[in-house]
């Protein structure tokens, strides 16, 4: 029994062995599948999946970092710098780094200044741009402002001083009109990147131009972006440089422009509201270009504070409108010397023609007056511009009638874009038949009476032009015809080859004009700054040159005589004045406005006098003064 | 004269007799590698190879005394330990040091310890003595009560939370149920029933262990958060290719993309460094290690040495497992250091330990049957 128990006790112990055993094969069994899995796994993912992961590495590893190129410079045609780039830091925060934003804003205004305004303004912008962009919060921090950040950058993530090259306008308010601004990225913007096929070219870019020349000029002062292909840690934080491709700098852009010139001007207009365009007729490149009141557009370029923009856009002087190209305004008298000519060119007058002049015109029962009561007598093509008689032009272009005013002004690009190479420019209103039928719905107002014609000759009724296309006008009949599109930029140099490439080196038109026919006016319009409404303004100049004085009215006085003085100021007449100078060889043509300014003899002479000086002569006229309150002539 | 000229020889006989070459070749080859990888992973900064060297000396010498310890000396140790090691994981219940919002910790004036590691050696060493004890008339209820002894220090991990230990701790007192001829009916009816338990289970685990678990079957779901992990080790492999980028060439390493990379996820770092190629040889490290624990459990001379060296062996195998297949993205990430290469000193003792206690079974066994 003992001996049958023990032998039993070792049958159990080998079965339990045998068993132990079993279990043990399985057990690596269960192993080796375990491995092969593994195994399996591993080809997959090394071997058959190892290019999809080999470029997802690369993709971890490698960040393109787009090298945003310096804009281009714009200078003047002396060289002087107008627009200009200049390094500076800033403190920029990332909102989707950053957990919360607000508390983390108090505190970093704990350690440096944040004003309300820069709250607000990174508010703006925050609004407008992408999520994943840093945003400035503060500009142009001082050296102590980034250390102090510095040392406490551990404490706020997403936020980090970077340097940054900033646009810069020197010259502040002078020619802002023209050079226009820049100002962060918008969704409009990218709309326009996305149409020219640039994106690629704009990833880093964070500006873009907003308004005049660089708006304009955008894409060539732009340049090509270049690529720094970095390799970056898990932390997004840049390990070291592998490659880079340096960025090509925006083409500098050389103007007509006379900043000098600009300035004056600007100073010249003072307090007033205005504008004055003045081209360089031999070319059409634009001498100065003002619109009063201007702004400052420094202002804009990272990102306007509210403060600013709304005293801008409250304003009541409307200070971000480019009256020069913009505005539109009667021509008043200064049409005169082009219905002259178009009468010459048509055949309707000679130059010795005269008539009687009453005092008034007489159509169909209705008197049309003439601002000299009682008349200028027998006046002829010259008397006619020189003391700018009104009875003269309602008798022409009832002769004339609107088909043959609109066809012949049509050439001289009234009434039309002028093609300027900025943005923003009116059409105007060359009053026509067909005008009238597109600017008007019901049937009887479509229709062109022939005493709407008469107003017409003088530069009122439905005529309204812009200051540059006054200026053009005036400089193609200094030019004797040729007329080049206006431009501002001279030449674009290349920032590579320095290459020049001119803007706009042909004329566009050649005006059929007979030499006799223009130089009639000309001696007409000489005549105006020697002996007629110019002549105080232009007392004592040392050269030669041509004008003609105009009055545009604002408010309609139903046959009152017209008094400034009784008359708000708002609703004063505009002043308007046109000129070219040396008479014999014209270098400069201008047309000047001054909103509400009265007269033009009184107000918008003065001016072109003094334009025309400094740019002639580059001096001002003696004991220049503003506003010439002792020219108002009685008979303008 | 005799006696002197035999010191030395008694003297190294008396160092090594107790090591089972095979063993100790094989891992050695590993931790060579594994001090190779965990340079790799810390050379950037904070390098962590001399302490590392320091750490696998000390588990060295572990191993070796544990390899002079007979088994059934071994076996006087068994209920202690276990008792010890409940108590301590009840003081952790009460008393332990939150981390990271997991109660794992417990100080003990000195130092601060982690109590479950102790359980990965007492719950099989505890079993084995248990079915050794009753090795001739095993019923049921010794099975049963085999089970209790292994949920409760379970129980306790589990709650720390510390899933992934309680999982590892369960699978060692598992493997000596199993290797003691726990009836496959039950096996496979605990399967089942864990199957049909799972959805409740569900409810039980914490949002951190769900959220592993959800970021297992689709890691891009959070690219950033949970998933992050397994997204970049599973780039650090596969750009790996077949050959590796070689020796400290990871850039998903040394540009920190791999998280946790000298611990836990050291074989991406080894597995982008030498490829396929390096894996496989990995792997037949493993499989080797696991083969000659095998082969210790197969001749091992009781019952008690027999269950135990099986459930070591199977440990070893388990965390090799689990590691990789976590980092490789087929498991879900739960904190297994890979055996043998992970940084990190408790790790390499307890596994040393192990690795001890194979050598003495494996070493005492002549003596048992002499």
């Amino acid at each position: 029994m003992r001996r049958r128990h023990h032998h039993d006790a070792f049958h159990h112990q080998d079965s339990d062995l045998y068993r132990f055993r079993f279990r043990l094969g399985f057990a690596a069994v269960a192993v080796l599948i375990a491995f092969t899995l593994l195994f399996a796994r591993f080809f997959w993912l090394q071997v058959i999946q190892h290019d999809y992961y080999a470029t997802r590495a690369e993709g971890n590893r490698i960040s393109l970092v787009p090298v945003t190129p310096n804009r281009g410079v714009i200078v003047d045609r002396n060289g002087t710098v107008m627009a200009r780039n200049y390094s500076a830091f800033t403190l920029e925060i990332t909102p989707s780094k950053v957990r919360d934003l607000e508390a983390s804003i108090e505190e970093l205004s704990r350690l440096i200044e944040i004003q309300t305004k820069d709250r607000k303004r990174f508010k703006k912008l925050m609004d407008e741009s992408k999520n994943f962009e840093s945003i400035p919060i503060r500009t142009r921090l001082t050296d102590k402002e980034v250390a102090k950040f510095a040392a406490n950058r551990y404490r706020f993530p997403g936020i980090e001083v970077k340097a940054r090259l900033f646009r810069q306008y020197p010259l502040g308010e002078v020619g802002s009109h023209a050079l226009g601004y820049i100002g962060r990225v918008n969704d409009r913007d990218l709309d326009t990147i996305r149409n020219a096929e640039l994106e690629a070219n704009y990833k880093g870019t964070d500006h873009f131009g907003k308004s005049g020349l660089e708006q304009k000029y955008e894409f060539a002062l732009h340049g090509k972006t270049g690529y720094e292909e970095v390799e970056i840690d898990a932390g997004g934080r840049a390990v070291r440089n592998l490659s880079r491709t340096a960025p090509v700098p925006g083409n500098n852009l050389t103007l007509t422009l006379d900043a000098k010139l600009q300035a004056i001007t600007e100073q010249a207009f003072g307090d007033r509201r205005g504008a004055l365009v003045a081209i360089e007729p031999e070319t059409g490149g634009i001498l100065a270009l003002v619109s009063k009141p201007t702004f400052d557009p420094n202002l804009f370029v990272d990102g306007i504070r509210t403060d600013d923009w709304d005293a801008y856009n409250t304003n009541p002087d409307k200070p971000m409108i480019n009256r020069a190209i913009y505005g539109t305004y009667p021509p008043g008298s200064t049409f005169k010397p082009f219905m002259a000519l178009a009468a010459l060119e048509t055949g309707k007058r000679t130059p010795q023609q005269s008539i009687s002049d009453p005092g008034y015109f007489n159509f169909g029962g209705h008197h049309f007056r003439d601002d000299k009561v009682g008349g200028h007598g027998m006046v002829d093509m010259y008397k006619s511009i020189v003391h700018s008689c009104d009875t003269y032009y309602y008798m022409l272009a009832n002769d004339m009638g609107i088909e043959n005013i609109a066809n012949f002004m049509g050439q001289l690009g009234l009434g039309q874009r002028t093609g300027i190479d900025i943005e923003g420019e009116s059409e105007g209103v060359l009053p026509s038949q067909a005008w009238k039928k597109r600017r008007f719905k019901r049937p009887e107002q479509q229709k062109w009476y022939a005493g709407e014609t008469i107003s017409i000759g003088i530069g009122q009724g439905y005529n309204s032009y812009t200051p540059l296309q006054l200026a053009l006008a005036t400089a193609t009949v200094a030019n004797n015809g040729v007329m080049f599109r206006p431009h501002i930029v001279k030449y674009i140099v290349d920032s590579k080859s320095g290459e020049k490439s001119m803007v706009e080196p042909e004329p566009i038109r050649r005006l059929p004009f007979k030499q006799q026919n223009i130089d009639v006016i000309k001696k007409a319009m000489v005549g105006v700054n020697k002996e007629g409404t110019g002549g105080r303004a232009f007392a004592g100049a040392e050269y030669e040159s041509g004008g003609k004085t105009g009055t545009a009215q604002v408010y309609s006085l139903k046959g009152e005589k017209y008094e400034a003085g009784k008359v708000k100021e708002r609703l004063r007449d505009h002043a308007l004045f046109v000129a070219f100078a040396p008479a014999d060889k014209p270098k400069i043509a201008l047309a000047v406005l001054v909103e509400n300014g009265g007269f033009g003899a009184q107000s918008a002479a003065p001016i072109a006098r003094m334009v025309i000086d400094y740019y002639l002569l580059g001096k001002l006229p003696k004991g220049a003064a503003t506003e010439d309150e002792s020219a108002v002539e009685a008979d303008e | 004269m005799i006696a002197i000229r035999d010191m030395p020889r008694r003297l190294w006989h008396g160092t090594v007799d107790h090591l089972d070459p095979p063993l100790l070749i094989i891992t050695l080859t590993i931790m060579g590698v594994g001090l190779a990888t965990v340079f790799s992973a810390t050379y950037d900064h904070d390098n962590r190879l001399v302490a590392q060297f320091i750490n696998m000396g000390v588990a060295l010498a572990v191993m070796w005394a544990m390899a002079q310890v007979p088994p059934q000396k071994l076996m006087r140790f068994a209920v202690p330990l276990y008792i010890i090691g409940v108590i301590l994981l009840v003081l952790v219940f009460l008393f332990g040091i939150k981390v990271n919002g997991a109660r794992r910790w417990l100080n003990i004036g000195i130092t601060r310890i982690q109590p479950s590691e102790i359980m990965k050696i007492a719950m099989p060493l505890m079993l084995a003595w248990y079915f050794h004890k009753y090795e001739a008339a095993l019923q049921l209820r010794h099975y049963v009560i085999a089970l209790l002894l292994l949920v409760v220090p379970f129980g306790l991990v589990a709650k720390q939370p510390d899933l992934g230990t309680a999982i590892l701790i369960g699978a060692a007192g598992f493997y000596v149920l199993f290797f003691a001829g726990l009836q496959w009916k039950i096996i496979l009816g605990f399967a089942a029933a864990g199957g049909v338990a799972a959805p409740f289970l569900w409810n039980v685990l914490h949002d951190y262990q769900k959220r592993r678990i959800l970021t297992l079957i689709d890691p891009t779901s959070d690219p950033l958060g949970s998933g992050y992990h397994i997204i970049q080790s599973t780039i650090a492999i596969g750009s790996g290719g077949s050959t590796g980028k070689g020796w400290l060439q990871g850039t998903q390493t040394h540009l920190e993309f791999i998280p946790e990379k000298h611990t836990d996820f050291i074989f991406a770092v080894y597995s982008e460094e030498w490829g396929l190629v390096g894996n496989t040889v990995l792997l037949v490290l493993y499989l080797l290690l696991v083969g000659r624990g095998m082969m210790i459990a197969a001749n091992a001379s009781t019952l008690f040495s027999r269950l135990l060296a099986g459930s070591i062996t199977l440990s070893l195998f388990t965390y090799a497992f689990v590691n990789m297949g976590m980092v490789s993205g087929i498991m879900p990430v739960v904190g297994v250091p890979l055996p043998f290469m992970s940084y990190g000193g408790t790790a390499l003792v307890i596994l040393c330990l192990g690795l001890g206690i194979l050598m003495s079974i494996q070493t005492h066994r002549m003596l048992v049957k002499k």
